[in-house]
């Protein structure tokens, strides 16, 4: 009886979200493509090994790892700059905070857009002119830097957000008693509010992560990929076999692939990073 | 911008005569002048298109940019005239029947795994979060192909589900923090009272998470508003929200930025308002409610 409450929602995900991957794996073991019907037949593991074969996959893989990595990276520092920055009583910090939120919250297609349009554009656009009337053609002269530009902007508010409320629930009077021990402004910082803000880090960098792997908006709209795979990754490729080579078990081997790197990496850091906020540890 | 900075070396003066306990040497009006510049140039881009939005598409174009221009609202008629009211809508009961859902679905399991925890509330929580880890283009081939199939392809309802799906862990996780933070006395003293659990959690649950509820419920909005991929892999010109929209308005219109950013601004606003309201709780939302 206790269990009735949680079973509609129980069982909602386990039908939505479950049986499309075992489909998943159904599939990436048949040739089959949408173009050519009656195609489809079983070949195994064919696609797999298809899949590790191809030097393009390596290379988006790539491009996934320094795409989620490397923003993800970027917008902790940022965040965490502006974290210490708005850890203070200032005149408008609600209204700072405010403004600092906005680029997390643009419809990331629209923000996307932005930054191919009026941000990035080697004419008209705002980054050229703030670099003193520049003609650089970001967009395909650094297609990754242009992507990872718009991703570290719409997510370094997230980890500001994130490390603010770290660093508030710092107990001031150790802060304090360190200040009277006569402890400089580095000390206290590299001592005190780096250890304590040592799991909020983890967690920023283990859900930016979550999320960030799977950039498809930025791609889609920024640089479609291109030139060629140049700043393609794992969601938009798969997207593009699916979808424009219609080569279903292709693409559902790849995408058995990404799952099985993601689960690797993300069982273990969310547990760490949950146990240690003490969120799993906390029922009776 | 000039204005502020040319500010700071004036009223920074009394700063320093404020005495030994400031940690800081740099004065704490130069690092708040510091901080209003960061953020206005993290905000720039949004005002930025949203100026662009009230322009006319010369003024749009013009190198160096500018920021006089006389105000018109030609780009946003012209946006609705293209159509976007539609794609406004489907997003809007997308948004909405999702978010209604996943709370239906949501308070009674976060019930179940907080103030009456079930066997196995780790495994129910982690299965949950971990459905958020597998990427969702995994998922999209065999979804595709299934929707194909039942003819649910370009339906609204489609979405309703997906978008539901989506939300339900972070709403579980965020709902199960709030039933975490209701006092046990308070449930002690209602059930010692005779009252029944319906009406325990009418009367005593329900006014404290109310709050959170509503927190819940505005995250749901933002990442069911926002959402793209199975948007532009599963709907077309009939269930198509905005996003989708906007896709398509770049093909036909790729070159009238004003245009642009008035559709960009509409698609935009109502999830910054709404994460405006909610800012509080972003963190507590992406976070599956690990941090308050």
């Amino acid at each position: 009886m206790r269990r009735a409450p949680l079973l509609p929602a129980l069982v909602f995900t386990i039908v939505v979200t479950q049986i499309p991957f075992l489909l998943t794996i159904y599939y990436s073991l048949q040739s089959w493509n949408l173009v050519r019907p009656g195609s489809q037949h079983f070949v195994w593991f064919e696609n797999y090994v298809s899949v590790f074969a191809d030097s393009q996959f390596r290379g988006v893989a790539l491009n996934t790892i320094i795409m989620t990595l490397g923003s993800v990276i970027i917008a902790v520092i940022l965040g965490l700059l502006l974290a210490l920055l708005l850890n203070r009583h200032f005149i408008g910090r609600g209204v700072v905070r405010t403004l600092l939120v906005t680029p997390f919250l643009i419809t990331p297609v629209a923000a996307a857009l932005l930054w191919k349009t009026t941000l990035l554009d080697p004419t008209y656009g705002l980054i050229n002119f703030v670099l003193g009337g520049q003609t650089i053609d970001w967009v395909s002269e650094y297609p990754l830097a242009s992507v990872m530009a718009a991703l570290v902007w719409q997510w370094t508010p997230f980890m500001m957000l994130l490390l603010l409320a770290g660093l508030q629930s710092m107990p001031g009077d150790q802060v304090e008693a360190a200040r009277v021990d006569g402890a400089g402004a580095w000390a206290i910082f590299t001592e005190l509010t780096l250890p304590h803000l040592r799991r909020f880090l983890e967690l920023g960098i283990v859900l930016g992560a979550i999320y960030l792997v799977n950039t498809f908006d930025a791609v889609y709209m920024i640089t479609q990929g291109g030139p060629g795979t140049a700043s393609a990754n794992l969601p938009f490729y798969i997207y593009q076999r699916a979808f424009l080579g219609f080569d279903i078990g292709q693409s559902a081997a790849m995408g058995v692939v990404v799952v099985v790197l993601t689960i690797i990496v993300a069982t273990f850091a969310l547990r760490l990073v949950f146990r240690s906020f003490g969120a799993a540890g906390s029922e009776s | 911008m000039a204005a502020t900075i040319e500010d700071a070396p004036t009223t920074s003066a009394p700063a320093r005569t404020e005495g030994p306990r400031r940690p800081s040497r740099v004065g704490p009006v130069l690092l708040t002048t510091l901080t209003w510049i960061v953020a206005i140039g993290f905000f720039f881009p949004v005002l930025w298109m949203v100026l662009t939005a009230f322009k006319s598409e010369n003024a749009a174009y013009t190198d160096p940019p500018t920021l006089i221009f006389s105000p018109t609202l030609e780009q946003f008629r012209a946006v609705f005239d293209a159509g976007i009211g539609p794609y406004l809508a489907n997003s809007l009961g997308a948004t909405a029947i999702s978010t209604a859902l996943v709370l239906v679905l949501a308070t009674p399991a976060a019930f179940a795994l907080s103030l009456r925890p079930v066997e196995k509330t780790q495994d129910v929580l982690f299965f949950f979060i971990s459905t958020k880890m597998l990427p969702v283009v995994a998922a999209i081939v065999p979804i595709y192909v299934v929707v194909n199939e039942i003819r649910a392809l370009d339906n609204i309802w489609t979405l309703v589900v997906l978008y539901t799906a989506m939300n339900l862990p972070i709403a579980v996780w965020m709902m199960r923090s709030f039933f975490l933070e209701v006092p046990t006395e308070l449930l002690e003293a209602a059930s010692i009272d005779g009252a029944s659990l319906g009406r325990t959690l009418r009367e005593v649950v329900l006014p404290i998470i109310s709050p959170g509820i509503f927190a819940t419920a505005l995250i749901c909005v933002i990442f069911a508003w926002n959402e793209f991929f199975f948007a532009v892999n599963l709907t077309a010109a009939n269930a198509g929200t905005v996003p989708v929209f906007l896709v398509g308005f770049i093909t036909s219109e790729g070159l009238y930025w004003a245009r642009l950013s008035a559709a960009a601004t509409l698609a935009a606003l109502p999830v910054v308002l709404a994460g405006w309201f909610a800012q509080n709780k972003l963190v507590q939302g992406l976070s599956f409610g690990a941090v308050k």
